[in-house]
């Protein structure tokens, strides 16, 4: 759409910047102010320049939590993505079962992040879950997530599935309902099959969508923080310790405020960088969709 | 039309699988801890509203509902009223930066909420907000400010732009076009960004539970709380954890007919 030429359109952003502007560059002004300093105590400082972001760097615990964020991340999105799809083509497609198919899909995602935690750990429990009892006794497979960092890992995966699948779901089915049905008719008079018919026109008109739904679940599985914390705190060991949970144990646990800062700043970046680019496709496949 | 019924059961798999979870926390919020404790059953024998009745009576429980609700409509409120006239200014004006600056309000959506906990701490406290709901509600624009211009921004965008020429010939003010053509026009968007910023808001921990300490304390920190202190109470536990399903399913239920299209951030 042609836009009008008009700078006085600023005015009307200043209510944003200014709310945004302070609850996000005072603080990160904050964090980069700590992370050229050693902090002993109040009033305790010394310059230090960058050897935060060096030892940051050298750091193998950082790494290792790094690639263990990639790999969750990965795993997680692709069981998501497919998946949600799937379900978004078997959805009702009118009458009230719509309505009804789409509050339950809904209900994970309005569920406070640390429910979901409990939620999963009363679920879990080889002594009190469903899931933890029926797998331990009724097929006699050892599982505890609090003791095996693969049950944990697992468990963790079946969660955000559990959680953010039907965020997918709901985006891919918006993108379905979005084509118009004489696409569908064309491909009944060509007699295309049901793959043909999903791959040339569902899959390419669903492209916008689906590109919204790979960024908002990149970053969130990224973030991921409140679910692990309740439920495996981390453990066993460093196994499922992500980057914001490492974060958080540097900076409220051992108080170890400059490397925590570094580390924000490292860490703000990799999302800033990854951002950036999921935004530049996104912003590709708005042009494709409406040329 | 064999093909449909196997849909229809893949369907009913998966939504019988969402659902177990749920059900089991039902399950367990309606027994005692002891009968937790002692036998495994697919469901209540003998149900008791035992630890709904203590969340009700108990102030230090039930506050915790209270405060999430005031901090979240505070929060709402507030990233609907600033974010309508940006997004109309992104959906509608070419100026000088604009680009760049939708995407510095976008990144800070995707910012690790990890990140900002410490200085927010500190932002708080030095101006005499720390355990108020408003520093939740304004800790908590970090996120939902650009999700909310994102979406609206969205539905705009879908309106066609002759709808406001027109109604500046006709002698309409652009504050005066905004609110009783305009906005009226993109109810459905704006009930959706409502939705989101609610959502996002009141699923939040970290912030909230870093901001508070007793006079606003969420619901799901006074949750985290218990389970630390007494370390056992599954009952209550599951019980607490039921009933903050409640507002969100509430919400939902009104906005179902937009919740699709809403989820595509008004971009289909």
């Amino acid at each position: 759409m042609n836009k009008w030429e008009n700078n006085r359109a600023w005015l009307l952003t200043i209510p944003v910047l200014i709310i945004v502007a302070f609850s996000a560059i005072i603080p990160l002004m904050t964090v980069v102010n700590y992370s050229v300093q050693d902090i002993f105590g109040p009033g305790q400082r010394i310059f230090v320049g960058t050897e935060m972001f060096r030892s940051v760097l050298h750091d193998y615990r950082l790494r290792d939590a790094l690639w263990r964020q990639f790999l969750f991340s990965g795993l997680v999105l692709l069981i998501e993505m497919p998946l949600g799809v799937l379900i978004a083509l078997a959805m009702p497609k009118k009458g009230w079962s719509v309505s009804l198919a789409l509050v339950v899909l809904a209900l994970p995602l309005l569920i406070p992040w640390n429910t979901i935690g409990t939620i999963w750990m009363i679920f879990t429990r080889p002594d009190i879950g469903l899931f933890g009892a029926t797998i331990n006794n009724v097929l006699g497979i050892p599982f505890d997530h609090t003791a095996s960092p693969i049950d944990a890992w697992i468990t963790l995966m079946l969660m955000e599935v559990w959680h953010w699948t039907p965020l997918v779901a709901l985006l891919a089915y918006a993108g379905l309902r979005a084509i118009p049905d004489v696409y569908y008719q064309a491909a009944k008079i060509d007699g295309a099959s049901p793959w043909a018919t999903f791959r040339y026109i569902q899959l390419p008109k669903m492209r916008g969508v689906l590109t919204i739904a790979l960024l908002l679940r990149f970053m969130d599985s990224f973030l991921i923080y409140a679910e692990p914390f309740v439920l495996t705190g981390g453990g066993p060991g460093n196994s499922t310790t992500f980057l914001s949970i490492y974060l958080v144990k540097l900076a409220v646990g051992q108080f170890d405020l400059g490397t925590a800062a570094a580390f924000s700043l490292i860490y703000f970046l990799i999302v800033e960088v990854l951002c950036f680019l999921f935004y530049q496709a996104l912003q590709n496949v708005g042009k494709g969709a409406n040329p | 039309m064999k093909k449909g019924r196997k849909k229809l059961i893949g369907l009913a798999i998966y939504f019988f699988l969402l659902l177990l979870p749920i059900y089991w926390m039902l399950n367990m919020s309606l027994r005692t801890n002891a009968d937790i404790l002692s036998v495994l059953t697919l469901y209540p024998a003998n149900p008791t509203f035992e630890n709904y009745i203590k969340i009700f009576t108990d102030s230090s429980w039930y506050s915790g509902y209270i405060n999430s609700i005031i901090y979240v409509t505070i929060n709402t409120l507030i990233s609907l009223m600033v974010a309508l006239p940006a997004a109309y200014a992104f959906s509608r004006y070419h100026f000088v930066g604009d680009k760049q600056v939708f995407f510095w309000l976008l990144t800070n959506r995707m910012a690790p909420a990890a990140v900002f906990l410490l200085p927010f701490f500190q932002l708080y406290s030095t101006i005499g907000l720390l355990d108020t709901h408003i520093a939740v509600a304004l800790a908590h624009c970090l996120f939902n400010v650009p999700l909310a211009v994102w979406i609206l921004e969205g539905f705009m965008s879908g309106i066609p732009r002759e709808i406001d020429e027109t109604a500046f010939i006709d002698g309409y003010s652009l504050p005066r076009f905004f609110i009783t053509i305009f906005i009226p026009l993109i109810r459905a968007g704006v009930g959706v960004t409502a939705f989101f910023c609610f959502m996002f808001s009141w699923v939040e921990l970290l912030f909230a539970r870093t901001l508070t300490v007793t006079n606003a304390k969420p619901i799901a920190a006074v949750m985290t709380r218990t389970i630390s202190a007494t370390g056992l109470d599954w009952g209550l536990m599951a019980a607490a954890g039921m009933l903050t399903l409640v507002p969100g399913a509430l919400v939902i239920w009104f906005v179902r007919n937009h919740l699709a299209k809403g989820f595509a951030l008004g971009r289909v």
